[in-house]
């Protein structure tokens, strides 16, 4: 999971709907071949939150070093397709155990080489519950992951030097899917004699690394050069790539406009209305993985059972999303149509059910009147949120909807700092609804759903639970054809669009523009950049 | 002399132990838990909760986290940040940026600042005089980012005379721009406080009496005029000190300097407690350590004040 703690804001104003996103990225890769160019490109980025670890980094500033400097099994292209990266081929039968196999004679940058162990022991190590590394949990559907104890990850098992098997403890179709995230990434042994020293000098297998030692200059930048030995897919058309961490958008903004900065992948609030004039076919917005929404736990008085369901269906249709994404983000976000994000292989617009999105004033007053025949509405909406976020503007005028479409009293409940809010929600004192967003961690369907509303998962923060739902998440995990599993997965939103255990609101965009001596810029299903592609002229 | 100083550094040891005490407990304060928002939006398992909170003693009672920080402290170890980075690392890599950029913003106020606010009182009333005071106004009314991004687009986009921001290591030609702007919050404070001073002793019998000995204007603006109207403006250059250090987190924001400022705001932002107590109490000490040396400027200035009992 990749976490844009201040970027959520900022990028969650950007722009533009699903039609967009394929008429603003730039030139195709193809018409660059053998353009290549020894120019660095410089990036925008931010001081990794813990040292680069791929299984202690759960964070944008850190995963997109990370992502630079490590290959993994697969990688995703600009839409979020695995393509296999060190992997030769990834296989199964039952989608419970999978055969993996590597492209032979792969090497770290120290001249290590790329072996099955490097994988076994790198995941092995992230996953003990002793390292305490925060994506640990990525681990925890292989056999032999354990939370309570130190415990080997008995799944795991090396058959020779380029191929390795792994067993889960169910099936789940979108493993492979996962295995582009960077808790997955393969390390060399030399990592395992001192973790920390690796953590600020690492050594990866990936199409860039550090230049030398002390590369990652702290609060400032690192620099990366291209690396001679990867050999795989993604392979450099620059220089290298130096990465300048900015404490503010603002700051990395100016940059870009004085030409001190190349490409950039995030706009602040302030230049969002006039980024695209300054920049013309430089400028992008494109639908991001990210959904927002805001949660109604059916513990709250007067929303469980059907009285609830009918509730929570009035306070979606008395939503007027165009109009806040319009108004308030001046069209930089996208009303959602479902649970996930159009970024995502299998998104659809039209899932039965999804019409409860769609602004209906007089319907939403019906629905709430036909919940008050069961039980008569007592007290005020609320919705929480952090007030260190930009939240407010958006909670105000969701507020006022439901208060005039409902006539109802509603109003935002700040909470002054993020963690006070994630606090109140993870142990759950929190006794009104939340604004809630999630953003994925690999570009699949599962994510967006088996993670929030299975029953007892991990951040299913509504509490939310549907046996139904769970034996469809099931199912789509045992299908081994992904078409299949997409199917089974659209099934479970069509029962969440009855239940409404979150309020889909909209997708957040990014937004990025980049100067004029760099060409094929691409940003990924991630909004992160393909730095790779990235050509730039002397 | 040298007992005074030293009863000064040990008045600092209270200072420093009820600082860092009373700042340990406001970050403690903090509500919410910066474990669980190291996560963004999503729940991490409740034992990996658990174990990072042990890691970082956030599992302990606040004094208990105090007394664990502070002996550690005696021990020469600041901690290390969420990053795992040594506070101490940080602090020598980011406190020389932000006094290099104080500095510079001092010299840039006073050199401007003692200029403008001496014409401005010996010409009290004049057309320099009403001018500058309208800028003054204008500045002190100006929030200091404003000033920030007006100067950036002009200086930095528009014209390319600086850098939009600073560059790695922080070289000193591209500070420049920000200690200019750091610099217009206390150029109005001291070019007001120069100018009362000085048509305050200009009007001092000592004044007349150099006048009338025959001494030249030239001689009495600088010896006698200057020098005597100049303890109200070093007194408040030392306060000064301390305004520049929390100005500078707007500033070096805006500027991306990697420096005091931008570091103690996240590490408040993530909740790390061993960080922002360590920051603030070099801080402190720098304060502490600039008025002691203020104080002695004083004898320097004014050669009837004298710090021996």
């Amino acid at each position: 999971m990749k976490i844009k703690r201040i970027g959520v804001a900022a990028i969650a104003l950007a722009a533009a709907g699903a039609l967009v996103l394929t008429g603003c990225t730039s030139g195709s890769p193809e018409s660059t071949e053998g353009a290549s160019s020894s120019a660095v490109i410089t990036t925008n980025g931010n001081e990794p939150q813990n040292p680069l670890v791929p299984t202690n980094t759960n964070e944008v500033g850190g995963g997109k070093i990370l992502d630079s400097i490590f290959a993994g099994l697969v990688y995703y292209d600009a839409e979020g397709a695995p393509h296999n990266d060190v992997a030769e081929s990834i296989e199964t039968e039952d989608a419970q155990t999978y055969t993996i196999k590597l492209k032979a004679d792969q090497k770290f940058s120290n001249g290590e080489p790329v072996t099955a162990s490097s994988f076994v022991d790198a995941w092995n190590y992230g996953a003990l519950l002793s390292n305490e590394q925060l994506s640990s949990y990525f681990f925890e559907s292989i056999e032999g992951f354990s939370y309570d104890e130190d415990s080997e990850l008995t799944g795991l098992e090396v058959v020779d030097d380029t191929t390795f098997t792994v067993k889960l403890k169910q099936p789940e179709s979108d493993f492979p899917l996962r295995l582009g995230y960077s808790a997955f990434f393969p390390l060399p042994e030399s990592a395992f004699e001192d973790m920390a020293a690796f953590g600020e000098n690492p050594v990866g297998n990936g199409p860039y690394m550090l230049d030398g030692e002390g590369a990652w200059k702290h609060n400032e930048k690192i620099d990366l050069v291209v690396n001679p030995d990867y050999d795989g897919p993604r392979v450099a058309q620059n220089g290298g790539l130096s990465i300048i961490f900015y404490a503010t958008q603002e700051a990395a903004y100016a940059d870009l406009q004085g030409g001190n900065l190349d490409v950039l992948d995030a706009i602040p609030d302030g230049a969002l209305s006039t980024f695209q004039d300054e920049f013309g076919d430089r400028a992008i917005t494109q639908p991001a993985a990210i959904f927002q929404s805001f949660t109604i736990p059916a513990r709250l008085a007067h929303f469980a059972g059907e009285e609830g369901n009918l509730r929570r269906a009035a306070i979606s249709k008395a939503i007027n999303r165009e109009e806040i994404t319009d108004v308030i983000f001046s069209g930089t976000r996208t009303p959602a149509h479902d649970f996930t994000s159009p970024v995502i292989d299998g998104y659809s617009e039209d899932i039965p059910g999804s019409e409860v999105l769609d602004f209906d004033a007089d319907e939403a007053k019906e629905l709430w009147a036909q919940a008050d025949a069961l039980s008569p509405w007592t007290g005020t909406f609320q919705i929480a949120y952090n007030a260190d976020g930009g939240h407010q503007a958006w909670v105000d005028a969701v507020a006022n909807q439901l208060k005039n479409n409902l006539g109802i009293d509603a109003s935002g409940a700040p909470y002054p700092t993020f963690a006070e809010a994630r606090t109140a929600i993870t142990d759950r004192t929190i006794q009104t609804a939340f604004r809630t967003g999630w953003q994925a961690d690999y570009p699949a369907l599962f994510n967006f759903l088996g993670p929030i509303y299975g029953t007892g998962a991990g951040s299913n923060d509504g509490d939310y639970s549907n046996a139904e739902v769970d034996q469809l998440l099931d199912e789509g995990l045992a299908e081994t054809d992904l078409a299949a599993a997409n199917e089974k997965f659209q099934q479970v939103q069509e029962i969440l669009f009855q239940d409404l255990p979150a309020i889909p609101l909209w997708y957040s965009t990014v937004n990025g523009a980049w100067g004029q001596s760099v060409e094929n810029v691409q940003y990924g299903w991630n909004s992160v950049p393909l730095y790779y592609e990235v050509t730039k002229s002397e | 002399m040298a007992g005074y100083i030293v009863r000064r550094l040990l008045q600092a040891i209270p200072v420093l132990l009820g600082t860092t005490f009373l700042i340990y407990f406001m970050v403690f304060a903090m509500p919410g838990d910066p474990i669980v928002a190291l996560f963004g939006d999503k729940t991490p398992p409740p034992q990996v909760i658990e174990q990072l909170r042990e890691r970082y003693h956030l599992d302990q009672p606040f004094i208990v986290q105090y007394f664990i920080f502070l002996g550690n402290i005696f021990r020469g170890d600041l901690g290390t940040s969420f990053s795992g980075q040594p506070v101490s690392e940080i602090l020598a890599a980011t406190f020389p940026v932000t006094l290099r950029l104080a500095v510079l913003a001092i010299f840039f106020e006073m050199v401007a600042g003692i200029t403008v606010g001496l014409i401005s009182g010996l010409r009290k009333g004049g057309i320099f005089d009403a001018s500058a005071l309208v800028v003054s106004l204008i500045l002190i009314s100006l929030p200091i980012f404003v000033v920030a991004f007006v100067a950036q687009y002009i200086f930095g986009i528009q014209l390319g005379w600086f850098r939009t921001t600073v560059g790695t290591g922080a070289p000193t030609q591209d500070l420049i721009l920000p200690a200019l702007v750091l610099a217009t919050i206390s150029f109005a404070q001291i070019t007001r406080l120069t100018r009362a001073s000085v048509i305050d002793t200009d009007t001092q019998d000592f004044v007349r009496t150099a006048a009338s000995k025959g001494l030249s204007r030239n001689r009495i603006v600088p010896v006698h005029i200057l020098r005597n109207s100049l303890i109200p403006v070093v007194t408040y250059l030392a306060v000064d000190f301390g305004v520049l250090m929390v100005g500078a987190t707007v500033t070096e924001g805006i500027f991306n300097v990697p420096g005091v400022g931008r570091t103690l705001y996240q590490a408040i932002i993530r909740g790390e407690g061993p960080t922002v107590v360590s920051f603030v109490t070099v801080m402190v000490l720098i304060y502490l350590v600039v008025n002691l040396l203020v104080d002695l400027l004083y004898a320097v200035l004014d050669p009837r004040i004298r710090y021996a009992k």
